[in-house]
């Protein structure tokens, strides 16, 4: 099945959640739609699944006005944030609900249940009720029965939103493996860049922010050529830092007295105002290599989060974050140094449009 | 230090355990004294062992009052359960109208229980109330001073008016609890709405269900006012729950036998709520097709 947006919006009352929007999804796809909260992400799934008609443009499927099909007879399965099941099924009946209504053999229903229970590991759990289990375990419940219906269109709305860190983790690894032997168009719905590259590594991504689509194409090359700076602020967790400055006389100026030779990706630029910005993975506070640009700067705040410690610095008004490796316990207001690469730079003309990007390579790499 | 705190909290649940020893204790224990003993005056007490437990279980009447009881009970669960869930359902999900329709449910919550006896009585009477005359112009006799199944009719009426509101509130706020998301699921599994209510709604709402059961049970089982006000228990016995009997027996003086009664009655109501919750936990949990 391919599923074909064509200028589609969506408006509740006086309030536009959806601007007008051109999609083309194959079968098979993979594709995330990312964006932070309220950018329109459940209204698209909701549009997508039927669930709610477009206000404007068409939605076509197969090539055809998907208007006149009604609800039941689109093979549809979707994961919500909230664990959804049936509340006096067991698991078992919970997963073979969609293959009792499609009215298959009853061996046969027991031998497809088995085999996704399987998959998602729920075999031991089969005659347990949803009231029972872990978050995690009911979680996989409603993604078993979503594969369960074998559906055309596969929709997941932010499903490991609501589970524990650790959970999350290893579902995301199980649903990569997962959505990789699907020839449904799978669409999964994250407001974390981390988890759109994990996911979505090698399809497609779909950069959303408040009702509007703000790029489109492979999740790779989104990531490193962001189109605007919005979406460089949206695929970036934490956010990209930036810093307004200026091409002149062959060199780069950044914000009062940071400058930099204009070299490799940077060597295109005209001279004029520009925004430049460096993702925090790609601030250190050690020298990494000979032509690092070093920066005086003040820790404000250092967070440690697992095995990464966030440092905030602050550089004559500008804050920076670095994102590090390891556990760093820094003093506050201590003087650090913080060292940026030239090449690591991204620029936005006035418009926050991309000017230059680092370089990267588009052949298949695992996503971070 | 931790020590001097320790005994300053004891001395701060003081207070509730006075209350609750005068409140709840020592009028339990009274009943309980009462219970084993024959008293013809003060000071004139004499033990009695479990002489009025036995003679109250072989009482015909109380064995009378408690069918009824039970009868009457029953009927108010089968009504009002079904009727405050129908309700709950068919009430709006958002709007001005749902303040409208919850203030309308609250008032008949707002009543004191003789009032609605009073306002049954006068809305009942063949001779000036709305429904008798009513009921009487088309031909079907009505008066609950005669009729015992009229007596009935009335009391299950306004036991219905008054308490429905408080099932369908319930029900309704367990209805308001379910996530959006689930009826999204039913609509893209194609459910029908009585599957929907089967499989979603009526689930979701067990625990209130319980709740709703349970408080329904026991007060009506507890009915006083209605059919004191009503009838005093009439025509003949025929509203003679076991609370009117019960004061009937202790304004009789028969202390002992009421105290009897009393524990016996109370045992009752603790046996079936812990019935009824045990069948309650369980509906549901042993469906396995």
């Amino acid at each position: 099945m391919s599923l074909v947006f064509e200028g589609v919006s969506r408006k509740v009352g006086a309030e536009t959640h959806i601007y007008p929007m051109d999609l083309a999804l194959e079968p098979g796809s993979l594709n995330v739609i990312l964006g932070p909260t309220l950018a329109g992400k459940t209204s698209i799934l909701r549009l997508m699944a039927g669930l709610d008609k477009p206000s404007g443009g068409r939605i076509l499927i197969e090539g055809a006005d998907s208007r006149g099909i009604p609800l039941r007879r689109r093979r549809v399965a979707m994961v919500y944030q909230q664990f959804i099941n049936y509340p006096s099924f067991t698991v078992f009946d919970n997963i073979a609900s969609p293959l009792r209504r499609a009215g298959l053999e009853r061996a046969e229903i027991d031998r497809r249940v088995g085999e996704i229970a399987e998959v998602l590991k729920l075999t031991p759990l089969l005659q347990r009720l949803p009231a029972e289990l872990s978050g995690g375990q009911q979680q996989r419940t409603a993604l078993a029965r979503a594969l369960a219906k074998d559906a055309d269109l596969l929709l997941l709305d932010e499903p490991l939103v609501n589970l524990d860190y650790k959970l999350r983790e290893e579902l995301r690894e199980e649903l990569r493996a997962i959505f990789r032997r699907r020839s449904a168009i799978v669409v999964y719905a994250t407001t974390e860049p981390g988890e759109a590259l994990m996911i979505g590594g090698r399809g497609s991504v779909l950069v959303l922010d408040q009702g509007r689509l703000l790029q489109s194409g492979p999740t790779l090359a989104a990531y490193h050529q962001p189109a605007t700076l919005r979406v460089g602020a949206v695929f970036s967790d934490p956010p990209m830092n930036l810093i307004a400055g200026e091409v002149a006389d062959g060199r780069a100026r950044l914000g009062a007295d940071i400058e930099l030779p204009l070299s490799g990706q940077l060597a295109r630029l005209s001279p004029g105002g520009y925004t430049f910005g460096v993702r925090a993975n790609h601030l250190f506070v050690a020298r990494q290599s000979e032509d690092d640009i070093a920066i005086e700067a003040r820790v404000e705040l250092a967070e440690i989060s697992g095995s990464e410690t966030f440092i905030h610095a602050a550089h004559s008004g500008t804050s920076w974050v670095a994102q590090e490796e390891g556990v760093h316990s820094l003093g506050l207001g201590e003087a650090i140094q913080v060292f940026v690469n030239p090449r690591h730079l991204f620029a936005f003309d006035g418009e926050g449009r991309l000017m230059a990007a680092p370089a990267w390579s588009a052949a298949p790499m695992a996503a971070q | 230090m931790e020590k001097w705190e320790d005994n300053r909290a004891w001395f701060m649940v003081l207070p509730v355990f006075v209350i609750v020893a005068f409140s709840a204790i020592i009028p339990l224990m009274t009943v309980v004294n009462y219970s084993v003993q024959d008293i013809f005056g003060p000071g004139e007490a004499y033990f009695v062992g479990t002489e009025w437990f036995a003679e109250m279980l072989s009482n015909t009447r109380l064995h009378d009052a408690l069918l009824r009881q039970f009868l009457f009970s029953g009927l108010v669960l089968l009504i009002e359960i079904p009727l405050g869930v129908m309700i709950a359902l068919a009430m709006p999900a958002q709007g001005w109208r749902v303040s409208l329709c919850l203030v309308l449910l609250a008032l008949p919550l707002l009543i004191p229980w003789n009032v609605i006896g009073t306002i049954w009585i006068i809305f009942t009477r063949p001779d000036i109330g709305l429904m008798g005359v009513s009921l009487n112009a088309l031909g079907l006799e009505f008066d609950h001073t005669a009729a015992p199944l009229d007596a009935w009719v009335t009391v299950m009426l306004m036991e219905v008016w008054h308490w429905t509101p408080l099932v369908a509130l319930l029900a309704y706020a367990g209805l308001r609890a379910i996530p959006d998301a689930y009826y999204q699921a039913a609509r893209i599994d194609g459910a029908s709405a009585w599957a929907v209510f089967r499989y979603i709604q009526l689930p979701k709402m067990r625990g209130v269900l319980t709740i709703a059961v349970l408080l329904r049970f026991m007060d009506s089982f507890l009915i006083y006012a209605e059919p004191f006000v009503l009838t005093g228990g009439g025509p003949g016995n025929s509203t003679t729950f076991l609370s009117i009997y019960l004061v009937k027996l202790s304004t009789a003086m028969d202390l002992g036998p009421a105290a009897a009664f009393s524990i016996i009655y109370f045992l009752i109501v603790l046996l079936f709520c812990w019935l009824f919750y045990q069948a309650l936990q369980n509906v549901g949990t042993g469906d396995k097709s």
